[in-house]
């Protein structure tokens, strides 16, 4: 008994001292005083829902100061799947798929005509908050880190560039930034959220397609909360154990 | 109008085919040239140690003229490790936090002591227990500058006694026995580097610290050859054929070893057919065709096999000149070989985009940070450092003493 509590008293020690240590060291851009074990954060796409208009992507860019070129902290891919050739045996074409800059500025017309495909769509992507990130793991010095309230960040200050996270993720939603040369992904936009805000691409999308909440502190008519009773919801990449928090709704199997 | 510039910017350079991820579209890959000559020189490390280690653990005789040569590119090519790592990086003015701040779920945090742990715990500590005679003798017949620096080698101990000399030896013994695994730790570990990347099928694969190792052992025993033949060549000495065809030996059978495993590898590959196996196909047909194929497979491991493999056979009836020649072309194929591999490694893996429905290109830069003319630089760099150890420590005028007097036809 008494080694259990002289245990616990340890524990709590050591907790609070890793606390401490990281006010000091790790810097995020949350305001004095937001506590982030009190959140849970939730990204959910409504896939149905994206119109592939590119705002959001943009909206980030802005927001964020991420520099211009093939730097995106969240984009919008097109799926375009052909229907299948005649007297072929497959159930549906080979999917086409792009994002010319980052469908920052929406698509293009199809290059196939309208009566070969058989249907498309669009994806909205972005870091998928895994739980077990893998760049987080692999991060050589822990300058990337998973907060208490499920964002993934990363110290700017700390980043050794050495790309490692970029090499791990299976998303593609890190690079190296290069004006800074650390790296860089979507942080939900930390600064807005932790101040009661919503992230930019939420706040643009007027598909309602991204849908973003606090799933603390929930209220009975949260957007997140209807979103949640109403789809069933799958992950990208499941089979690779990461575990993401970003829940799509009416994913397609091209998707990856 | 905006928009239509600025998809024709986009149009107008295509670096790849298919789709890739936006973020994959840079310029060029993350990790580049350094990236592939850094798991090369780690590998020559390891290769050229264990090589040594043949004859203090497994006392193989025929291979004490090479001992010294061996254990002193090693340490050559150790020092020279972490350059490469240390200009690819962002920040490299941050490095020391890889020392001071680990994050020890990281395979790459580890490096520093691994580094550390081999230069210090095991390289120089041999070196120094088979040199500290030496050291001593030399010091009392050289003047100048190198009489002060055999001296300082010495670090004082200059006691020569039969029991010191035994406990010299003894030393190297535990040292060399505790040095096999940590070689294969520093080179297993670099595969593992890659191997545990589980995002990108190129590298998400358990037999990748195998490989590495195995082709580490390989690419060192090269280089030792390589380093022997050339230094009797610009000495003008006769080459020890007892030496050199034991080492082709080892060779021969490393290097069978080898290409069994990375065989393996392909075709298990090849039998799942797992998702991503269309976009690989496409690397090996197009994207490493040069490098995979011709370099890496034909001369790197099929031809050397076949010109080590008849030296085996035929060795009796072969003249040493010929033998020579061919043990020479053999490690020297070797070389690019393993470095081809290397290449295929690192840069494969980033050839393809992680959404498995791309490929891009790649146009090696000739300066800047990832240009090619800084990894020629840091290539080049443990063969000067080699030369001046050479010259200091293997040098023909002072011939070695006591229990290493083996210490080389060369010198």
């Amino acid at each position: 008994m008494g080694a259990a509590f002289l245990g616990l008293v340890t524990l709590s020690a050591a907790r609070a001292a890793k606390a401490a240590v990281q006010t000091v060291f790790v810097s995020t851009s949350a305001p004095k005083g937001y506590d982030p074990t009190r959140h849970k954060w939730l990204m959910c796409i409504d896939d149905n829902k994206c119109i592939g208009c590119g705002l959001c992507a943009e909206a980030c860019k802005k927001e964020n100061g991420v520099p211009e070129g093939p730097y995106y902290r969240t984009w919008i891919e097109r799926y375009i799947i052909p229907k299948p050739k005649p007297g072929s045996d497959q159930t549906r074409g080979e999917a086409i798929v792009d994002s010319p800059n980052g469908g920052m500025h929406g698509f293009p017309q199809p290059t196939l005509p309208k009566e070969q495909i058989e249907h498309a769509f669009f994806v909205p992507k972005l870091c998928n908050l895994c739980e077990n990130p893998p760049c987080v793991q692999a991060c050589p010095v822990g300058a990337t880190f998973r907060a208490p309230d499920g964002a993934v960040l990363i110290d700017p200050k700390y980043c050794i560039g050495c790309a490692f996270c970029v090499q791990a993720c299976p998303y593609g939603s890190r690079f190296l930034n290069p004006v800074t040369h650390t790296a860089e992904k979507c942080t939900l936009c930390y600064h807005r959220i932790t101040r009661g805000l919503k992230p930019a691409c939420v706040e643009v999308c007027p598909a309602e397609a991204r849908i973003f909440g606090d799933l603390e502190n929930l209220h009975a008519d949260d957007p997140l909360q209807k979103f949640y009773e109403k789809n069933r919801v799958q992950v990208l990449k499941q089979y690779l154990g990461t575990k993401p928090r970003v829940l799509y709704a009416g994913l397609d199997e091209e998707v990856r | 109008m905006l928009n239509d510039v600025t998809n024709i910017v986009v149009e107008a350079l295509p670096q790849f085919q298919g789709y890739v991820y936006p973020n994959e579209a840079a310029l060029h890959p993350v990790w580049s040239t350094l990236i592939v000559v850094y798991p090369y020189i780690t590998g020559l490390v390891a290769g050229a140690f264990i090589m040594a280690s043949l004859v203090r653990v497994f006392n193989v005789k025929a291979l004490e003229p090479v001992y010294r040569l061996s254990m002193l590119t090693a340490f050559a090519f150790l020092l020279c490790a972490p350059l490469p790592l240390l200009f690819h990086l962002g920040h490299p003015e941050r490095c020391y936090e890889i020392m001071m701040t680990p994050h020890l779920t990281s395979p790459m945090a580890v490096f520093g002591f691994v580094y550390a742990w081999y230069l210090m715990a095991v390289l120089l500590l041999e070196l120094w227990f088979d040199f500290r005679q030496d050291f001593v003798k030399w010091s009392k017949v050289t003047s100048g500058f190198q009489g002060i620096l055999y001296r300082a080698l010495t670090l004082g101990v200059t006691d020569v006694s039969e029991p010191s000399v035994r406990l010299d030896t003894k030393m190297e013994w535990v040292l060399s026995i505790v040095g096999i695994p940590s070689a294969f730790l520093l080179h297993g570990y670099v595969g593992f580097i890659f191997g545990s990347i589980k995002a990108n099928p190129w590298w998400g694969n358990v037999l990748m610290p195998i490989m590495f190792i195995l082709s580490a052992i390989v690419s060192g025993i090269a280089l030792c050859v390589f380093n022997y033949i050339v230094l009797t060549w610009i000495r003008r000495k006769t080459v020890d054929m007892r030496c050199l065809d034991t080492m082709a030996m080892f060779l021969f059978y490393a290097l069978v070893v080898d290409a069994v495993v990375e065989g393996l590898d392909v075709l298990h590959r090849g039998y799942a057919a797992e998702e991503g196996f269309a976009v690989l196909q496409t690397m090996i047909r197009e994207k490493l065709f040069y490098t995979l194929n011709i370099g890496q497979v034909g001369i790197g491991t099929l031809l050397p096999l076949l010109l080590l493999g008849s030296l085996q056979v035929l060795r009796r009836r072969v003249p040493e000149a010929v033998r020579r020649t061919m043990i020479f072309w053999s490690g020297a194929m070797i070389l690019i070989g393993v470095l081809a591999m290397r290449w295929n490694v690192v840069m494969g893996g980033q050839f393809f985009s992680k959404s498995l429905r791309g490929v891009m290109s790649y146009k090696m830069e000739f300066a800047g940070q990832e240009g090619w003319l800084i990894s020629a630089i840091i290539m080049c760099l443990p063969f000067i450092i080699l030369t001046v150890l050479v010259k200091l420590f293997l040098s023909e005028r002072l011939q070695p003493n006591g229990h290493s007097s083996q210490s080389s036809s060369a010198t």
